[in-house]
């Protein structure tokens, strides 16, 4: 019998074959995100562990606010003389250093004139000590590090795709305008050219503190002396620390360095596992459906089985037996097929702006065992009722014409069980999206549980709605088809239930795809109103990438050109209230009201303009979060330590969507009495002048863009579009996924219909109304998906929407992209019918009319 | 279970000669008006060691009444008994294993696993069964029905004659109490159904095989020593040993009235 179950895997390879391929490539997905995450955990690994190579223990500052343009706090200079000082210690040497926060930026310049961005991607400036070249993460490749001002060392990826070498004058932007570098050096970090598609520009450490105005450094590095262990070491310099200070070993330090990234990697590994998922869950529709028809089909050679004395569960068995080779093998491919992928997934992320490090490649046994047991076992439950069906075959079918396995008392009621699995679905949904006082994790089980169940319950329902859908979608074929399309639209509606289910392989991916348009085309609107309710000016000066802040210089100089009317900078930086990181917004309180929109909860334009040394504006939900109201005080403190009393003098509710200003808004003044290096997010402007007289002005300044109004708005709706496409690529897997199921459907569908297509070629069907018969029935089946899933995905996003109403999120239905959804669905159509319709066109006629 | 256990009390027995015996039964298909009587009352009693013939024109119950001998279909009413054993209120799972260990089933469009030689299929029973194959027994039979030569391979490169014989040779390699035929010779041509004929004859006379064969080939009925003819679900002539001019004249009488 395991013979039988086997041997029938080769007697039917290529439906094996397009089975093992559903499989396939959602393993590969599975293990292609696990493979490529390892391989950046291992790259980010080495790099961080290589920057304590040899040193003991590290002195940093903390982080006071999380998320600040500031970093964390400095480390005096005095510290590092008294680190020396101490007899414990062998050598010490301070450096700036911080790769995990926007503090330290110097914008290399290409030789067209233009900002090296990338990506968007991170723009480091370093500064080494090169007497201590222990404590040296970086390693040189040409030249020597920079002794004096004037001097610069780049990464050896940047000056190979700049084209840099020794002795060029090299143009950097850093704390201000543009200044020329002499370059000295080309060094690695550790051993890869550059982290992910970072630029270094990599100065003497006393340079750096000067350019970046950093009076001290990020971190100390300490070696001891030859006896003194490690906790000596801490022990000796924990009394000198002040107290915005901390003494780690090199390893806790090279730990504490990679958190933020581990963090953004495994949400890169969960999202991406995510969609594998969904690649895995759309392959078991398509081996449920294709083992159900091959069970139906091998109905006389099961009925044989059984006369010749096989149990039912011998039956079972060789059913179950035969997935199981098949998800086995499968996986195995989907493995090796994922290795590959990891490659592509890099590829994918670097286009959608996701550069990354690159290592040799980590394959972990979890891998492997994880995209195995996922591959066998999803094959495995979607095989549990084909099999089943498989034993209802009675020995009497052997010698029947035409004889089929009666249904079984599951597949009778299944109507009543579809709808109540929609109606549970649905509430399940339901609870995950608007229960309150719901855990993160529940709440994203009930939507991963409901949505899975929903989709099964349309699918099943689907069975009863393939005949009135195929009857309306079938309609243009046929009409334009003629007879060929008529047979088509009949064909399609045979087998409801093998068509629905086909259908709903499709509906899924199509669901999900439209789901994903339509919310996010109520994001980029409701961008857009955020913006266009804030903003009043002709003119905004950002930076590059519109999110890091700009020099105060770079404002100031746009204020002076001439022509302008009004020109108000907005300053931006992290502070610390109760505990949490909130956003502080200098500003200047003459001009703010006549180029930005504020809409009042308490107080009015004159709280505004009256904003003294210390009043502060509040946002309306920080207010409510921390019961603050007018003439309340409250404490700021700054990246540096620093601590702001303010007084509440008004209350402020912009767009929750996207407020440009802070939670707190101070006056400039203030701002940048309390904050060190303040930065601008955004200057606005009011000026007659065409745009290039400011383009013009700020020349020297690359890293700043002025945008009119307009552009600033449909920039900032565009970064939606980079996150959207990503999606797409990935859910456009699920889609191929399903297509193999319609080839599948079709292959077999014509092997049964042999004789009958023998018939019909007999009484006059040419060959191209054969082709195109197989070919309508595909595209109706694709336009059944179609129809299924875009109102599915549709009402997925209005849930979600209201879901999410108290973040202004609004709903607008993407009627284009639907357009192309359903253009797509006949494409998809299309290409899963040009195998079958060959086949089913080439069949010898007498042949044909002969088979049994 | 064992063969042991499917064995009828010693007094339920029915005649020593008879390995078949059917009893009243009667098989009715459907409900109400359309309901269709293909046996109405057939009692019967099949011989030890003999080939019977059964004949009759199509929808006469030929097929029905070789199915309800075979156990693969129920009677509405009436007894069957199986070499011992009485089938009628047996459960599925018991019909099974009496199919693995007494019966052996030859079919009209032969019925092979195309995945699988011809020598594999001859074996499925006895793999399935999970019994480990005589080597020499395998090797006679192979002989006997004429395909050692053929064995390893597939049925789709065989002839519709040697997939037949491959078909007995299966039937046959459990030993089974009862052969059933089912138009063993209405897919092939006269010469090949000759052939084949002779196959199923040896191995009645050979290995002393009951057999019994529906068949509306008058030639082929005249190689059976018992020749039954149904019409209207009842048995309405039975002949010993007849040439096949008498089994015409026979099934033109049955016909005709």
């Amino acid at each position: 019998m395991k013979r039988v179950a086997l041997k029938g895997i080769f007697g039917r390879k290529l439906r094996t074959a397009l089975t093992a391929f559903a499989v396939v490539l959602g393993v590969a997905m599975v293990t292609g995100s696990l493979v490529l995450t390892d391989t950046m955990s291992k790259a980010f690994d080495s790099i961080f562990e290589s920057s304590y190579q040899e040193t003991d223990v590290v002195v940093s500052g903390r982080s006071l606010v999380d998320w600040s343009d500031e970093g964390n706090a400095l480390v005096p200079d005095s510290l590092l003389r008294q680190v020396r000082a101490l007899p414990d210690v062998e050598a010490a040497a301070g450096s700036i250093l911080d790769l995990n926060s926007s503090a330290n930026q110097a914008h290399l310049i290409d030789r067209d004139g233009e900002i090296v961005m990338g990506n968007g991607n991170p723009t480091f400036g370093l500064g080494v000590d090169p007497s201590e070249p222990r404590f040296n993460p970086l390693e040189l490749s040409a030249g020597r590090f920079a002794q004096a001002p004037g001097e610069v060392v780049v990464d050896a990826s940047s000056a190979r795709t700049l084209g840099f070498s020794i002795g060029d004058g090299v143009k950097i932007a850093v704390g201000g305008p543009i200044k020329t570098f002499e370059l000295v050096g080309i060094a690695k970090y550790g051993d890869v050219d550059t982290i992910g598609s970072a630029t270094m520009a990599i100065f003497h450490v006393d340079e750096a503190q000067r350019l970046l105005e950093k009076p001290g450094y990020d971190v100390i590095s300490v070696a001891g002396r030859e006896g003194v262990s490690d906790d000596e070491l801490l022990r000796s310099i924990a009394p000198l620390l002040p107290a915005n200070a901390q003494v780690r070993t090199a390893a806790e330090q090279a730990d504490a360095d990679k958190k933020g990234v581990s963090e953004f990697i495994s949400f890169i590994r969960y999202a991406l596992l995510g969609f594998g998922g969904i690649a895995l869950f759309v392959g078991a529709f398509v081996i449920f459906n294709t083992l159900s028809i091959t069970v139906a089909q091998r109905t006389r050679e099961l009925a044989t089985l059984r006369t010749l004395g096989a149990t039912p569960a011998q039956v079972l068995r060789s059913v179950v037996l035969e997935a199981f080779a098949v998800g086995l093998v499968a996986s195995l491919a989907g493995i090796a097929a994922g290795v590959g992928l990891a490659v592509g997934l890099t590829e994918l992320m670097a286009a959608a702006g996701l550069d990354l490090p690159r290592a040799s490649t980590v394959f972990q046994t979890r891998t492997w065992v994880a995209g195995l047991a996922l591959g066998t076992l999803v094959t495995l439950a979607a095989s549990v009722a084909p099999a089943l069906r498989a034993t209802r075959v009675n020995a009497i079918a052997a010698v029947r014409e035409g004889a089929v396995a009666p249904r079984g008392r599951l597949a009778r009621s299944a109507f009543p069980i579809s709808v109540a699995l929609v109606v549970v679905s649905a509430a399940t949904l339901g609870y995950g999206l608007f229960a309150s006082d719901v855990g993160v994790a529940t709440r994203i089980l009930a939507l991963v549980v409901g949505l899975l169940t929903l989709f099964v319950g349309v699918a099943m329902v689907a069975t009863r709605l393939v005949t009135p859908l195929a009857h309306v979608l079938g309609w243009p074929g046929a009409k334009l088809g003629g007879a060929a399309g008529q047979l088509a639209r009949g064909n399609a509606v045979r087998m409801p239930g093998r068509t629905a289910a086909t259908a709903a392989a499709l509906m899924i991916g199509l669901a999900l795809v439209t789901f994903v348009t339509a919310v996010g085309n109520g994001l980029r609107q409701s961008e857009r109103d955020a913006i266009v309710r804030q903003i009043d000016a002709d003119y905004v000066v950002v930076s590059q990438n519109g999110w890091s802040t700009l020099p105060a210089v770079v404002g100031e100089t746009a204020a002076e050109v001439d022509g302008v009317e009004v020109a108000s900078s907005i300053r931006r930086e992290r502070g610390r209230v109760l505990g949490d990181g909130v956003d502080v917004s200098g500003i200047d309180p003459a001009t703010l009201g006549e180029v930005f929109h504020v809409e009042w909860s308490e107080g009015s334009p004159a709280a505004l303009r009256s904003l003294g040394p210390s009043d502060a504006i509040v946002r309306k939900s920080f207010a409510d979060e921390y019961g603050f109201a007018t003439g309340g005080e409250f404490l700021v403190r700054t990246p540096t330590g620093l601590m702001l009393n303010l007084r509440i003098t008004g209350v402020y509710d912009p767009p929750r969507f996207d407020s440009l200003l802070g939670s707190v808004l101070v006056s400039r003044a203030t701002f940048d009495r309390s904050f060190s290096r303040p930065g601008d997010s955004l200057t606005l402007i009011w000026s007659g002048q065409p745009l290039s007289t400011f383009e013009d002005a700020l020349a020297a300044y690359p890293d700043a863009r002025v945008v009119d109004d307009e552009t600033f708005v449909d920039d900032r709706a565009a970064e939606i579009d980079g996150i959207l496409n990503l999606l797409y690529a990935l859910l456009a897997l699920s889609v191929i996924v399903s297509l193999f199921g319609m080839v599948n459907t079709l292959v077999l569908a014509v092997f049964e219909r042999t004789r009958e297509i023998g018939m019909l070629r007999a009484v006059g069907l040419t060959r191209r109304q054969t082709r195109r018969m197989v070919r309508h029935e595909s595209i109706v089946t694709a336009l059944i998906g179609a129809a299924l899933g875009v109102p599915l995905g549709l009402l997925l996003a209005t849930a979600v929407t209201r879901a999410l109403a108290e973040y202004d999120l609004s709903l607008s239905i993407p009627v284009g992209a639907l357009a192309v959804f359903a253009l797509v669905a006949v494409l998809a159509g299309l290409a899963a019918a040009l195998l079958p319709a060959r086949r089913a066109s080439r069949l010898d006629v007498l042949e044909a009319l002969q088979y049994e | 279970m064992s063969v042991a256990e499917l064995r009828a009390p010693e007094h339920e027995a029915p005649l020593a000669e008879a390995i078949v015996s059917i009893e009243q039964v009667s098989r009715r298909y459907g409900d109400g008006d359309t309901a269709v009587d293909a046996l109405r009352g057939v009692s019967l009693e099949i011989e030890r060691g003999k080939l019977t013939a059964v004949m009759g024109p199509s929808g006469s119950g030929k097929s029905t009444l070789m199915h309800i001998l075979a156990g693969l279909d129920r009677p509405t009413a009436g007894r069957v008994v199986l070499d011992g054993v009485d089938v009628t209120g047996l459960s599925e799972k018991k019909m099974t294993l009496l199919r693995r260990e007494k019966i052996g089933f030859v079919f009209q469009f032969f019925n092979l696993l195309p995945m699988l030689t011809a020598e594999e299929n001859v074996l499925l029973p006895l793999s399935i069964a999970g019994r480990k194959p005589d080597e020499q027994w395998l090797e006679e039979l192979l002989l006997t029905v004429g395909i050692a030569d053929r064995r390893k391979h597939r049925p789709s490169e065989l002839s519709g004659g040697q997939q037949q014989r491959v078909a007995i040779a299966r039937a046959l390699v459990s030993n089974p109490a009862v052969l059933f035929a089912d138009e063993p010779t209405g897919n092939l041509d006269s010469a090949t159904s000759k052939d084949v004929l002779h196959v199923l004859r040896n191995a009645v006379d050979d290995l002393g095989q009951t057999t019994v064969m529906v068949t509306h080939d008058a030639g082929a009925a005249s190689m059976a020593d018992r020749i039954l003819f149904i019409a209207d679900g009842r048995i309405v002539k039975d002949l010993r040993e007849s040439t096949a001019r008498e089994v015409i004249a026979a099934m033109q009488e049955v016909t005709g009235r």
